[in-house]
């Protein structure tokens, strides 16, 4: 049953911020760099904590972004310049304590603390030799944007299609890299858009939420027996496992990850 | 450590003693699965109690609702660092279910519809610490959720209340549930933050 590394969770360990542009209107990419730290794969997530001046401090959890990092040689010093950057995109929400702070308020060469990589269920590692769907609602698509990465950096032949919903293009995480990846994979990747609310000018698809019928022309069939990775808002990632299991797909061959309530 | 994120202030709203530490406060129910959600009925659900001896007890919905059942309010912690305060919920207490059961196994596994597993302290699971939970908010369970039933052990971090609950194994031996063997902790107490082994 396990599939990622079963390593101890470190301890928490200062991170600093070297780059960041805005994804979105809304949504922030920052990069950290982390001296030590010990690799993570595709799909994990990091701890995160800020702190005030005073001391008060708050914690949130987020995915990571960027691909997965090899473990460093044990006898490698921790560098105040590691080169080891963790890459995490960040969704400001209505009434989030942390996540106005990290999308507006903190700047590069600005230190927090992190842990991780936490998770190992949800991930993706290039020894899978089987077709992948992913599927992503909104911001659920960072984790899935590290598996693309691992498997563009390890220049991987399985097939690997992203569907991914989203509000309108404005709202598209990634979109050039996302272009790139599938330009370059001789095939393998394929990107497809669900705009839920607001679509580019000549359009082929009508605004709206996705369908069964669309997730089974979209989605790689059951017959192809793939592994899905879906990642979403809860009520999104509720219908399409659901949709997922009347196509025939094995429930073990389905992975979620799910944010908001139901 | 002295690391400090510059101008960061926060919102104080924290600032609550039933907050265990490094804790957030929502207001709505998230939910968290590795998968699809099954869909048990209340026809297809039973549950049993298999005990170090090897002994079985064993429910199915009518011979469950044949027991006390308790209103209980409780505040759930997620290890994925939100809590919720004053959660309503109906359920049957396992003391009920452990009637005529040996307990003195230390270990103990949690098994559900769906192949998730999770591991406790038999001790975690007697006096009053833990529920078969069938109803939250005056509703029925939403599958989401865990329904028709789940156990709800509020005193350890929600992960350990494990949703679609099927059985519960007693041992005399350790062994990891299914977040442990990712590195979660063993015993899962908000207030010590045993968030990872």
């Amino acid at each position: 049953m396990t599939r990622g590394r079963r390593s101890a969770i470190p301890e928490w360990q200062a991170a600093r911020l070297v780059a960041a542009h805005d994804e979105t209107a809304t949504a922030r990419t920052l990069v950290f760099d982390i001296p030590g730290w010990p690799g993570h794969l595709a799909g994990q997530h990091v701890d995160v904590r800020v702190t005030a001046p005073d001391g008060y401090t708050a914690s949130r959890e987020y995915s990571i972004a960027s691909g997965e990092v090899d473990a460093p040689p044990p006898d490698l010093p921790a560098m105040p310049d590691s080169g080891v950057n963790v890459e995490l995109s960040v969704e400001e929400l209505d009434d989030g304590e942390v996540s106005p702070y990290l999308v507006r308020g903190l700047e590069v060469g600005d230190h927090l603390e992190v842990r991780g990589p936490v998770g190992g269920y949800f991930v993706w590692q290039p020894s899978q030799t089987e077709p992948v769907q992913l599927i992503a609602g909104g911001s659920g698509v960072v984790p899935l944007m590290s598996m693309l990465r691992t498997h563009a950096a390890a220049g991987h032949p399985s097939p690997m299609r992203l569907l991914y919903s989203v509000r309108g293009p404005q709202f598209a995480f990634y979109a050039e890299e996302l272009q790139r990846i599938a330009a370059a994979s001789g095939g393998a990747v394929t990107v497809d858009y669900v705009y839920t609310r607001t679509a580019p000018a000549g359009a082929d698809r009508s605004v709206g939420r996705l369908t069964l019928e669309e997730l089974s022309t979209l989605a790689l069939p059951a017959s192809a027996s793939p592994t899905t990775y879906l990642c979403g808002p809860n009520s999104f990632v509720e219908s399409v496992s659901q949709w997922l299991l009347a196509l025939g797909h094995p429930a073990e061959c389905i992975f979620t990850e799910r944010f908001g309530g139901a | 450590m002295g690391i400090f994120s510059p101008g960061f202030v926060g919102r104080r709203r924290d600032a609550n003693p039933l907050l265990p530490p490094g804790q957030y406060e929502v207001t709505n129910f998230p939910v968290l699965s590795a998968g699809p959600t099954p869909k048990v009925t209340k026809d297809d659900w039973a549950l049993s109690i298999r005990a170090q001896d090897g002994s079985v007890k064993a429910w199915n919905w009518a011979t469950l609702m044949q027991n006390p059942i308790d209103d209980i309010t409780v505040d759930l912690h997620c290890v994925t660092r939100w809590s919720q305060f004053g959660m309503g919920w109906r359920g049957v207490s396992l003391d009920h279910l452990f009637e005529g059961v040996d307990t003195s196994a230390q270990f103990a596994m949690a098994s559900s519809y769906g192949g998730y597993t999770t591991n406790m302290q038999t001790t975690d699971l007697v006096g009053s610490k833990a529920w078969i939970a069938f109803q939250f908010d005056g509703e029925d369970l939403a599958p989401a959720h865990g329904g028709p039933a789940r156990l709800l052990v509020p005193h350890l971090y929600l992960w350990k209340s494990a949703k679609w609950i099927n059985r519960i194994t007693l041992m005399d031996h350790h062994e990891l549930g299914f977040w442990e063997q990712y590195g979660y902790h063993d015993i899962g107490d908000p207030w010590k933050e045993e968030r990872y082994s």
